[in-house]
């Protein structure tokens, strides 16, 4: 008798242990859930002064930036980080692409197990190391050889200097995911077009990125915001000239840039913190609705092949 | 020949430049970082602290960067997985399958995942005005906590969602908890754990973006929370910019240290993921 009310006792407590352990495992997810939105909720509250004082319109459209007349305008920040990105994207898509084809339809599993490592290494290595090396190879090659078959003069610290960059950050990010969607297309579909005769690189382009053209287009925005917010080695090679770049030989200063580069200042001035606050935010909505978009998309995908 | 023998082999020719592109871009960041830093790296670089006059190339070395960026680097390690394994836990033992909570909780990480690292420095650092602190090796912790929990959740939450749900059940049916069946998830999930740290390691080491605002910079060891604290990609990033060169090859003996480490947690990942997970009840 007395055994089995300790049995029950202790099936009681051990009852109250899980329900305990349940409700704190609960809070700490959705804490964790609740950063997502505390970051956003932060960062608007700090940059609310600066979007009381001007309308949004006139942030993001003026080139006027002089902290300490009180001159806060984004313009130039902003088609800096689009051109950064843009020629980031445009000269990594095609590359990734390629190489994704590559390892899914084209070659022996030994290149899977020589390629991957070394796409694992590329994306494991630190932005101010690709920072490093830009300043070693890419922009001296920029100075000297590519840009004076341009322009005049250039000191190489350019946008290209950060889209060549930024674009070898965001490849293994790209293959990976190029690669993963290519080996979800079933192999049924391959062999079908491979048995009315297409070789195989009709196959690739006519039954392969076909079917995966949704992903490829979601992959494509998670990179786009993957480069938008790289800050150290763009900010090292770009030269941290605020303007609005004319050319790929122009410097330019992108947002994180100017996150990074003014942070010490920042609380000597009134609304400088807010107004760098404020180029967190616009970064921050950008990300949140490309990153959303995106996972959304390749859900979709998910759930349509499987 | 036929055109679309030619457009094959082109198409074949294009895809074999790109991967010798990928492959020239991996081999010459290697070079150029060794070619720079080896003959930089000296005992003395690793083993001592900046001298007197050391910004102006006088002797010393970057040891406040090395233990700065370890300190950081352990305290949130382990605070990430304090944090991830119950949150990783809980979404896959007490959370139904097709759970919508769990569906929007994966989607926000996912999202944190991509939120860029200078945001969680900016607003760690208005997080820290907010509370009075000033940067400091604390700050640095928990800014690089919160940018590594992400990771850690949705790496070791992909490996326990492939977990067989008959494991679970085999549990249940003996009459454990879904309390007590964690030392079968870890079991089950221990591969996947070691690889999500590793990647995080490697993520929090490297990143300089988060830990500019919120550790700082400090030319001694940090003998407290509150003291700010160096890290190696700023000591890299702040001796780059000098104008000397003595300096400058320290932060090329700097970044060679820390490609070698990634280098390192990346070749132990690989050992990680395709030995121990053999041996999985699949």
């Amino acid at each position: 008798m007395n055994n089995r009310e300790e049995l029950e006792k202790n099936n009681r407590c051990r009852t109250a242990k899980d329900r305990i352990a349940k409700a704190i495992m609960k809070l700490l997810t959705i804490t964790s859930v609740l950063l997502l939105i505390i970051i956003g909720i932060g960062l608007y509250f700090k940059s609310a002064p600066i979007l009381h004082e001007k309308s949004l319109w006139e942030l993001i459209s003026t080139s006027q930036w002089k902290p300490l007349k009180g001159d806060f305008g984004f313009f130039p920040f902003i088609m800096s980080t689009l051109a950064v990105t843009a020629l980031a994207v445009i000269w990594a898509l095609p590359v990734s692409l390629l190489n994704a084809i590559m390892l899914t339809e084209n070659s022996r599993p030994f290149a899977k197990r020589i390629v991957l490592p070394t796409l694992d290494i590329l994306a494991g290595i630190p932005s101010v190391v690709y920072g490093v090396w830009g300043i070693l190879i890419i922009v001296p090659w920029i100075s000297d050889r590519f840009a004076p078959h341009f322009v005049e003069y250039s000191t190489g610290y350019t946008v290209l200097a950060g889209g060549i960059v930024l674009g070898i950050m965001i490849l293994p990010m790209l293959i990976s995911l190029f690669v993963e969607l290519f080996s979800s297309v079933p192999k049924e579909l391959r062999d079908a077009s491979l048995s009315l005769g297409a070789t195989k690189w009709q196959t690739t382009k006519f039954v392969v990125l076909r079917k995966t053209l949704p992903g490829i287009f979601a992959a494509l925005i998670l990179a786009i915001s993957r480069a938008m917010g790289e800050t150290i080695a763009v900010l090292m090679v770009c030269g941290n000239i605020i303007q609005a770049p004319h050319s790929l030989f122009d410097g330019c200063y992108p947002l994180p840039a100017l996150i990074a580069n003014n942070y010490g200042e920042m609380l000597s001035l009134p609304m400088y913190e807010s107004a760098l606050m404020f180029a967190a935010l616009i970064l921050f909505v950008v990300v949140l609705l490309f990153n959303i978009a995106s996972r959304l998309i390749m859900h979709r995908i998910e759930k349509s092949f499987a | 020949m036929k055109l679309k023998f030619i457009e094959a082999k082109i198409a074949k020719l294009l895809m074999i430049l790109s991967t010798m592109i990928v492959f020239g871009c991996v081999a010459s960041i290697i070079c150029v970082i060794a070619a720079k830093g080896i003959p930089a790296l000296s005992w003395e670089m690793i083993s001592e602290l900046p001298g007197d006059g050391f910004y102006i190339g006088k002797e010393g070395g970057f040891l406040n960067a090395i233990v700065g960026s370890i300190y950081i680097v352990g305290a949130s390690t382990i605070l990430g997985l304090a944090f991830s394994i119950p949150v990783v836990f809980y979404m896959n033992v007490y959370l139904r399958k097709g759970s919508r909570f769990a569906f929007y909780a994966r989607l926000a990480y996912d999202v944190l995942l991509g939120v860029p690292s200078i945001i969680y420095g900016a607003f760690g650092f208005t997080i820290m005005i907010y509370f009075g602190l000033r940067t400091s090796l604390l700050g640095g912790i928990i800014v690089i906590t919160l940018l590594i929990i992400p990771i850690l959740i949705r790496s070791m939450d992909e490996v326990a969602r492939q977990m067989p749900r008959d494991i679970l059940d085999a549990s249940f049916s003996l009459g454990a908890t879904r309390l007590e069946t964690i030392g079968v998830v870890m079991r089950q999930i221990a591969p996947g754990i070691a690889t999500a740290t590793l990647l995080s390691i490697g993520r929090a080491i490297g990143d300089a973006a988060a830990v500019l605002f919120t550790a700082g910079y400090s030319d001694s060891i940090p003998t407290s929370l509150s003291q700010p604290a160096a890290t190696l990609p700023l000591a890299v990033f702040f001796q780059l910019t000098s104008p000397i060169e003595e300096v400058q090859n320290r932060a090329y003996a700097a970044a060679l240290v820390l490609t070698i480490i990634i280098l390192i947690l990346s070749i132990v990942g690989r050992i990680i993921t395709t030995h121990f997970s053999k041996n999985k009840i699949q």
